[in-house]
């Protein structure tokens, strides 16, 4: 190791910044300067803008703590990450162990990219077309009335399952993904020295593949939890009325009513949950990556 | 051993339900752009009106070329940025490195709902205000990452000895980096260029705050449609951009694996 680095680095910042200049500036005006900006603009009671009266004050932030509203819209923004998050698991977990352990070489290969391959596409795109399949009379209602002898009526559109439904979809490709790095890992043998030992298949489950690819599961839910806290979109289109949630909050502050400083605050508060959550699986996000 | 085979069945059958959950809606889409119905009826009904009809809405090219300008501007900027902070990642040992490296995970992990509504506060204050200028000031910051992140993978697997042996060789910095270490890095610098195209082209949520009505790109002018009420129009285009996505993932996937076998 002291070798190659002898070899291989050389020390000193000075010959490495003009390397890193360029990229680190964008960063910093594009990303890291609008995060500080946004907390300064979340004290504000108006826009600093065309001459307009503006003074500090922490009324956004108490109309957080003071309107449950808000309250009330993190938590079940919260809550359909929770959710979200967990049929990722039940759905992708399995895929993950049959791609990782029963499929072989070049099938092996192509399946994984074709699971993958939806999630790096166009998300709205995505979710847009479950509109097709999940309305009155679309695809869904369609063939289960062709199928079924009894005449059922399936409208899940604009509804919470409906949200559920397009977010699963666009995320669990993200758990499959991280889960399949870390089973892929475990070493055959030492599955087949557990059952060797008389352990059944339920005992090596619980007690061997799932402790080995726990940095998988806690991997995709933190990298799913997040986004899907923060999700408008896909409330917006699949949820209708029903899809009012804290990420659609924030929207209407920048799109509709044009309250930014309220806005920064509720985006703010949506940040340092996000970071608590970051900092919990920071631990193992960065052993498994 | 019979169990064995009947689970591996089993475990092969769920993988072509799992392959069907996640295609089916956008095969469905994809289908009905082709169907005559403006209201999505059955029966099928063969057209390709929707696509003819694609052509006459300005709003819509004008829209499409926008993405197209501003991804490729972002490809170009965050390649060679992000290949040259790559580079310096790996060449150099000073304090702070550890930072610099967890500095990039921010953008790529904090949702897109808090970075888009940031920038749109910060490029009004500062006077950049909305438009394409800030969308591509936005798209770059977001590929920068992935770009970083993809190339000093590739360099992971670079013999530092080879730097070495032509520096000793006689050769000058630049010449080592050109024919030496660029050649090698090529496939990561491509895979991450291609990363760079993709976050541009379908990004949506920081596009959607720092657009205006004159100067938006296609997936924003989706959202739009969308909202107004579903047509087949949407569909087309909607089917244009999953296919050119999904093209271009799996030819960035040519390039690079994605974290699977080494």
């Amino acid at each position: 190791m002291a070798d190659q680095l002898a070899i291989g680095s050389r020390r000193g910042l000075k010959p490495a910044l003009p390397l890193l200049l360029p990229a680190y500036l964008w960063l910093t005006v594009a990303i890291f300067l609008p995060l500080s900006a946004m907390v300064f603009f979340s004290f504000m009671t108006d826009l600093p803008l065309a001459g307009k009266e503006w003074a500090f004050t922490l009324g956004n932030y108490e109309a957080f703590f003071s309107q449950s509203l808000y309250s009330r819209l993190l938590l079940s923004s919260l809550r359909l990450g929770l959710e979200v998050t967990l049929w990722c698991v039940v759905i992708g977990y399995p895929a993950a162990y049959v791609l990782a352990k029963v499929l072989k070489g070049r099938s092996r290969e192509a399946i994984f990219l074709l699971v993958i391959l939806p999630f790096w596409s166009n998300g709205l795109v995505r979710i847009f077309s479950w509109a097709m399949v999940l309305r009155e009379g679309g695809i869904l209602d369609t063939a289960l009335n062709a199928v079924l002898p009894f005449k059922i009526n399936i409208d899940l559109m604009y509804s919470y399952p409906a949200v559920i439904i397009g977010l699963v979809h666009s995320y669990v490709p993200y758990m499959v993904l991280t889960c399949y790095l870390t089973l892929q890992a475990i070493d055959d043998s030492l599955i087949e020295a557990g059952r060797s030992l008389g352990a059944s298949r339920r005992q090596v489950l619980w007690r061997v593949i799932i402790p080995l690819s726990m940095p998988g599961l806690i991997a995709g839910s933190a990298l799913i939890f997040v986004p899907v806290v923060g999700s408008f979109m896909e409330p917006r289109i699949l949820g209708g009325r029903t899809g009012t949630f804290y990420g659609t909050v924030i929207e209407d502050q920048f799109a509709a009513v044009f309250n930014w400083p309220l806005g920064a605050a509720l985006s703010f508060i949506l940040l340092a949950v996000v970071l608590i959550i970051l900092a919990l699986a920071a631990p193992v996000l960065r052993r498994a990556g | 051993m019979a169990t064995t085979r009947i689970l591996e069945w089993l475990g092969r059958f769920y993988i072509v339900l799992l392959l069907g959950f996640l295609y089916l809606p956008i095969v469905i889409m994809a289908a009905m752009s082709f169907n005559a119905s403006p209201f999505y009826q059955l029966p099928f009904e063969w057209t390709t009106d929707w696509y003819a009809s694609l052509w006459q809405n300005d709003q819509l090219i004008a829209a499409t070329w926008n993405s197209i300008e501003i991804a490729v501007i972002t490809t170009i900027i965050s390649t060679v940025l992000g290949a040259m902070a790559s580079l310096a990642l790996y060449r150099y040992e000073f304090r702070g490195k550890k930072l610099l490296q967890a500095l990039l995970f921010p953008p790529i992990a904090i949702p897109w709902l808090i970075t888009g509504t940031a920038m749109l506060i910060f490029f009004f204050g500062v006077g950049i205000g909305r438009g394409l200028i800030a969308i591509l000031l936005g798209h770059v910051a977001l590929a920068l990452p992935y770009v970083i992140v993809v190339v000093s993978a590739r360099l992971q697997t670079f013999a530092p000895e080879l730097e070495e042996a032509a520096r000793s060789l006689g050769a000058n910095q630049w010449q080592v980096t050109m024919r030496v270490t660029l050649p090698w890095i090529m496939p990561g610098v491509i895979a991450g260029g291609l990363f760079a195209f993709a976050v541009s082209f379908d990004q949506f949520v920081v596009s959607y705050f720092l657009a205006t009505p004159g100067q938006t790109t296609l997936p924003v002018e989706i959202y739009a449609a969308i909202r107004k009420g579903f047509t087949p129009e949407i569909n087309a285009v909607s089917t244009i951009i999953i296919v050119v996505s999904m093209a271009l993932m799996l030819l960035t996937a040519r390039f690079f694996k994605f974290g699977g076998e080494k």
